[in-house]
């Protein structure tokens, strides 16, 4: 990770969502893409435009991580999951629910915290 | 166009040599290959060399002229990198070389060093083989990831946690006379429920391990092997490769590998067989679920039946379709750079009939090997057959 640039079009999803203004990109064949991009993933389009981002998804698949990364050695155990917002999936972690408690399918919205290790930002999920 | 010939192999044993360097790891096994093949090494013409975390493991990149320097070669060389299947790319680009007449005799391979970074820094290593911006930075290991495919794999299809480890069991019963393998022990279906989860539903019996080690192949054209007296009963007679979404969550579906699919049936088409005439395979089995999502792209079994395959003894050392009897990834080890290549190794040596699982697959004579890059974003699928 580089320190102290930003990373143009992530960064500035993460601070859309953290003003509770997420959003993805929306090509003119319809298909949901994350920035940055210049072309769309799935089909080349380069016409892309920046549409909300629906305030909860549903928990397509998760596993909690007890060995992690140097960087997350102290945030362990911790849920990562792939949360399906329809247009578009995140990844991220669940928080505010006990492991345990987790599942396929649980409604969640999308929130911008803190790592316990780095304190670096990331993408977190709450259950609504 | 040529058919292209393994000449001979080499590998070194795999497993935890922290202090060995990759440069050391991979003179043996490519002298190891060089002294199989009976070929004279001058002849040799270009290293296709295959190398994933040089740079954080060593501090060392542009390794191919390294390598060449290696094995005593002063030939233009140079590293493949992606991921996993670093070295199965190196593979196909030295047989499409072959193929387009540019050389006779190559040397391909691939090397990793890898416990000297520990487990974290091993785990972070590998863990770049995701995308940074959204899955490293959320915390995504690669168990986690294959673990977020597993549980994707069981709501979609079925199959437990039990089913997983079979394969487990499997791979390691088949590792046991393999002198090069990592794991030579035997372990129990209990054993590997009740090892601690790293991923859930993943446990420690689920994962391969770190290791370090290297692999290498000598490759020759037809003509070569005639005119030289070189014995080289296996030919590569099929290769393919496929690519996917680099993100998870990008992928249109989290149960299936689409790399692999396309990788298999370009590797069939071109070697004109179809899944029903392999006789034996050697499958990326980072993970146990990665053997069902390969086994499944393979077309051995339909989407959501290859969970099954190893309790049912299908797979298994005595089964109709024996997979992984070098004890794959899971038991013989995963020095990343290296596997594609020594799956290759071990392929040639099951279908000459000298290495010690030979004997689980008499007269067998069409073999895969499937080398998956990252969570399947990239996947090499190479069709090995006995030609006399």
């Amino acid at each position: 990770m580089t320190e102290n640039v930003r990373d143009d079009g992530f960064d500035d999803l993460l601070d859309a969502i953290e003003a509770g203004a997420g959003f993805y990109l929306r090509c003119a064949n319809g298909h949901g893409s994350l920035p940055p991009r210049r072309a769309c993933p799935h089909c080349g389009d380069q016409a892309l435009t920046q549409e909300p981002l629906p305030e909860s998804g549903e928990i397509e698949t998760y596993s909690v991580i007890t060995v992690a990364t140097p960087e997350f050695e102290e945030d362990t155990p911790y849920v990562t999951a792939i949360v399906d917002f329809g247009p578009v999936r995140l990844t991220g972690q669940v928080r505010g629910i006990d492991p345990d408690d987790v599942s396929t399918g649980l409604v969640v919205g999308p929130n911008i915290e803190q790592t316990a290790t780095m304190g670096e930002r990331l993408i977190t999920f709450r259950p609504r | 166009m040529t058919t292209v010939r393994v000449a001979g192999v080499g590998l070194t044993p795999f497993g935890e040599q922290p202090e060995r360097t990759a440069r050391d790891l991979f003179a043996e096994a490519g002298l190891a290959a060089i002294d199989d093949s009976g070929v004279d090494s001058g002849d040799i013409e270009a290293l296709f060399y295959g190398n994933f975390m040089g740079e954080m493991a060593e501090h060392q990149g542009h390794q191919g002229p390294l390598m060449a320097e290696a094995v005593g070669l002063d030939v233009p060389a140079t590293r493949y990198e992606a991921a996993c299947a670093s070295s199965g790319v190196a593979m196909r680009q030295a047989v499409r070389t072959l193929r387009n007449g540019e050389a006779d005799v190559l040397l391909v391979g691939g090397a990793e060093r890898m416990n000297n970074l520990g487990t974290a820094g091993a785990t972070e290593a590998l863990a770049i083989a995701a995308d940074d911006l959204y899955e490293v930075r959320a915390g995504m290991t690669f168990p986690g990831a294959y673990a977020l495919m597993a549980r994707a794999y069981f709501d979609e299809f079925g199959g437990t946690r039990e089913d997983l480890a079979h394969i487990a069991v499997k791979n390691h019963e088949n590792a046991l006379p393999n002198e090069y393998a990592q794991f030579r022990r035997a372990i129990t279906i209990e054993q590997a429920l009740e090892a601690p989860l790293i991923a859930s539903p993943l446990g420690l019996f689920d994962a391969c391990p770190i290791t370090d080690g290297a692999s290498a192949v000598v490759l020759v054209s037809e003509d070569y092997a005639k005119k030289h007296g070189i014995e080289a009963t296996v030919a590569v007679t099929g290769t393919g490769q496929g690519g996917d979404k680099m993100a998870l969550q990008d992928r249109g579906d989290l149960a299936t590998s689409p790399a692999a699919d396309k990788a298999a049936k370009q590797a069939y088409e071109d070697a004109g067989i179809s899944a029903k005439d392999v006789d034996v395979a050697e499958v990326h089995d980072c993970f146990t679920i990665a053997e069902v999502l390969a086994t499944e792209s393979l077309g051995f079994f339909e989407r959501g039946e290859g969970i099954t395959a190893a309790r049912e003894g299908t797979t298994t050392r005595t089964g109709s379709l024996p997979v992984n009897l070098s004890g794959g990834l899971k038991a013989k080890g995963h020095p990343v750079g290296a596997t594609g290549t020594a799956q290759i190794a071990e392929m040639t040596k099951l279908l000459r009939g000298d290495h010690a699982r030979s004997d689980a697959i008499p007269g067998a004579d069409v073999g895969v090997c499937h080398n998956a890059g990252g969570t399947v974003g990239s996947a090499v699928v190479h069709v090995l057959e006995v030609v006399e």
